[in-house]
């Protein structure tokens, strides 16, 4: 397996070299001068020439590209040209928020996608089959950012003086705070020890960090503000599974060890959860895989929206700000994640189907 | 005898009755999605195309000084209890004093025209990407597939915002955008019907009979991407619609004062607390159409090749 996984990854160099040189060079077709986006209008040239000379974009196309390389490799992504920070430390802050949201929606999909696409399929054409592929057609069809607004417009304005109310933006009250995991336990770490970076990364994750550290206050605040925007994003996500668990297990209901399995005497919930979802979860388990880039597109218009400072949100102020390491450096991330997470989901075939040998 | 004579003329009338859209179209009003589908498009093209008839105002026309409204009213509806001296606007009034109504009536006119263009266009690219790649085979097979794997790899609303940005905003960059976004997905259906045909005895056939490439191409393989081409091409409309309402919504595609749903959508979110009917009804109408090409799609596909399901 171990043979398999290191030629997985080799094999997707090509698709990620390819994925660096479209960002690279889709990054530096964005007209406008970033000196002038970043500086303003009225930026000299003395001034513009200092500030292309800092950021290397004095040198020609070629040279840029092979700095860009050397740095990629070697995890260095460089300064924002927007906030004059390095771009690790940004991604530091920022993707735990967006890995946190996309989890959630994913859990949400997956809880609420399944049972209702086996409930489904079991009870084919009664009024909860037809209900829940009414219900799926319309998930998929409902613009996510429209659908984060009117649940906003429920849950912090009509339910506002009810148990019901939930926060509209930001990811935790004014106020309250979340600690680091690593200060709550009171180790000690140097700010430029190898360590520090993943600690962080990690402590950034509130709802993780709350948990191990036993914050119960930061854990409720922090899950109170993530309802609203994961379950907007969670809709069509949660959609797809539903459809793809209903129709893989009509195909499964259908087949012959089914009707021994209930031949046999065995008790219905056995056949549909035992004999019968258990071949039938090789499609979901892709579908599943793929909806990670759903969330990532749905991320930008969900944060954007709850005001969150996550991934997508940067990204697309980074775009409209011509902030190229940003860009590059995100858009690197987000691809290699694609990757991975398909790989995954390659993997979990084997222990789905025990027949599937990865070669 | 006559037995004989009756049974060939039933055959006969069986087989005019069945010829291959007979069935089809039987097949497809048979599905309920499809049935609910057309319908809801069919209003809706009734909508675009009488737009100026039905609105009761010009979308982009400024109420102010003609009527006495304060800008984004509430819906005022004189069957439901609004007071006659005030003027009817069925679904309120927008933050510039227009007429939200007029304005969600032509909506129409652009989500049709940037569904059916922008698939239309993927369609042509991609088709010709995935002959070519599927036909020729070898190294121009991998070149095309392993570029067109790059553009999957970007979430695709992503990989349209950076477009746009390079292009410059604006609903006909946007459209380009969209288009090139969902090109791999039609190369793809293409590549895989071509080469499922391609080595088929009536192909080799036509070859030995001395047809060209091209006559091979169009005539003998591409027809058998048609139906599924249809499908995704039907489902696809949904999902350009969906985006290009996105990168509108983000300020990206449409400009004001369009009367573009997502653009109507973006300039008003902040007011949804103070007037939900603004962002209400455009994001219903955008669903309605989205729906309404999904709900189409699927019956096709049941109807026409239910392998895909």
């Amino acid at each position: 397996m171990i043979q398999y996984i290191i030629r997985r990854l080799l094999s997707a160099i090509p698709v990620l070299l390819g994925i660096l040189i479209v960002t690279f060079a889709l990054a530096r077709m964005i007209p406008g001068d970033p000196c002038k986006a970043i500086l303003g209008e009225k930026a000299t040239v003395a001034v513009c020439e200092r500030f292309n000379r800092e950021y290397g974009l004095d040198k020609p196309i070629y040279v840029q590209f092979g700095i860009y390389m050397n740095d990629v490799v070697h995890g260095h992504f460089g300064n924002s040209i927007r906030f004059s920070r390095p771009v690790t430390t940004i991604l530091i802050e920022r993707l735990p928020m967006t890995i946190e949201l996309g989890t959630i929606a994913l859990l949400i999909a997956i809880a609420v996608g399944i049972p209702a696409g086996i409930i489904s399929a079991v009870y084919r054409n009664s009024a909860a089959d037809v209900a829940t592929m009414v219900g799926t057609n319309i998930g998929v069809s409902m613009p996510v950012y429209w659908l984060g607004l009117m649940l906003a417009y429920i849950f912090a304005l009509q339910l506002r003086d009810t148990p019901f109310w939930l926060p509209p933006t930001s990811r935790l009250t004014a106020g309250v705070a979340s600690t680091p995991f690593y200060k709550t336990f009171g180790w000690a770490l140097a700010e430029d020890s190898f360590s520090y970076p993943i600690m962080e990364f990690i402590s950034n994750l509130y709802v993780f960090n709350a948990l191990i550290s036993g914050d119960w206050v930061v854990l409720g605040d922090a899950l109170k503000h993530l309802i609203l925007p994961s379950l907007a994003l969670s809709t069509i996500p949660m959609s797809i599974i539903a459809r793809m668990t209903r129709s893989s297990m009509l195909e499964v209901l259908k087949q012959d060890y089914i009707r021994t399995a209930r031949a046999k005497g065995l008790v219905e919930y056995l056949v549909v959860l035992k004999h019968a979802f258990r071949n039938a979860l090789l499609p979901i388990a892709t579908v599943i895989g793929l909806q990670v880039g759903t969330l990532f597109a749905g991320a930008v218009l969900t944060e954007s929206i709850f005001g969150l400072a996550g991934v997508g949100r940067i990204l697309f102020e980074a775009i409209t700000a011509r902030d190229f390491p940003i860009i590059q450096a995100f858009t690197v991330v987000i691809a290699v994640g694609y990757v991975l997470v398909n790989l995954l989901v390659d993997i979990s075939y084997m222990f789905i189907d025990p027949r599937i040998k990865l070669e | 005898m006559v037995a004989t004579t009756s049974t060939s003329s039933t055959t006969t009338r069986d087989y005019r009755s069945n010829s291959l859209w007979r069935l089809t179209l039987r097949r497809i009003f048979r599905q309920r999605s499809a049935i609910v589908g057309l319908t809801i498009l069919g209003l809706l093209v009734l909508t675009a195309i009488f737009a100026p008839l039905i609105a009761p105002y010009d979308p982009e026309e400024v109420l102010i000084g003609r009527e006495d409204i304060k800008k984004r009213e509430a819906p005022c509806i004189h069957l439901l209890g609004c007071p006659a001296d005030q003027p009817q606007h069925i679904l309120g009034v927008d933050g510039n004093v227009r007429d939200e109504f007029s304005r969600v009536l032509y909506g129409t006119r652009y989500s049709l025209f940037i569904g059916i263009s922008t698939v239309s266009f993927a369609i042509l690219v991609g088709t010709v990407l995935g002959s070519i790649a599927g036909y020729l085979g070898g190294w121009v097979d991998n070149v095309i597939m392993r570029l067109l794997d790059v553009l999957m790899a970007f979430p695709s609303l992503l990989l349209a915002i950076t477009i746009v940005s390079v292009l410059g905003r604006g609903l006909q960059n946007a459209l380009l955008a969209i288009a090139i976004v969902s090109i791999p997905i039609y190369a793809r259906v293409v590549r895989a019907s071509v080469l499922s045909v391609k080595e088929n005895p009536y192909v080799s056939a036509s070859r030995a009979l001395g047809g060209s490439d091209i006559h091979i191409l169009l005539g003998r393989i591409l027809p058998n991407a048609i139906p599924p081409l249809i499908v995704q091409g039907t489902l696809g409309i949904g999902t350009a619609i969906l985006d290009a309402a996105a990168l509108s919504f983000l300020g990206l595609g449409a400009q004001p004062p369009t009367p573009e749903w997502g653009t109507m959508l973006g300039t008003e979110r902040n007011q949804v607390f103070t007037a939900p009917h603004l962002v209400f009804f455009p994001g219903i109408a955008i669903m309605l159409t989205v729906l309404a090409f999904n709900l189409l799609g699927d019956g096709l596909r049941d109807a026409i090749d239910p392998r895909l399901k």
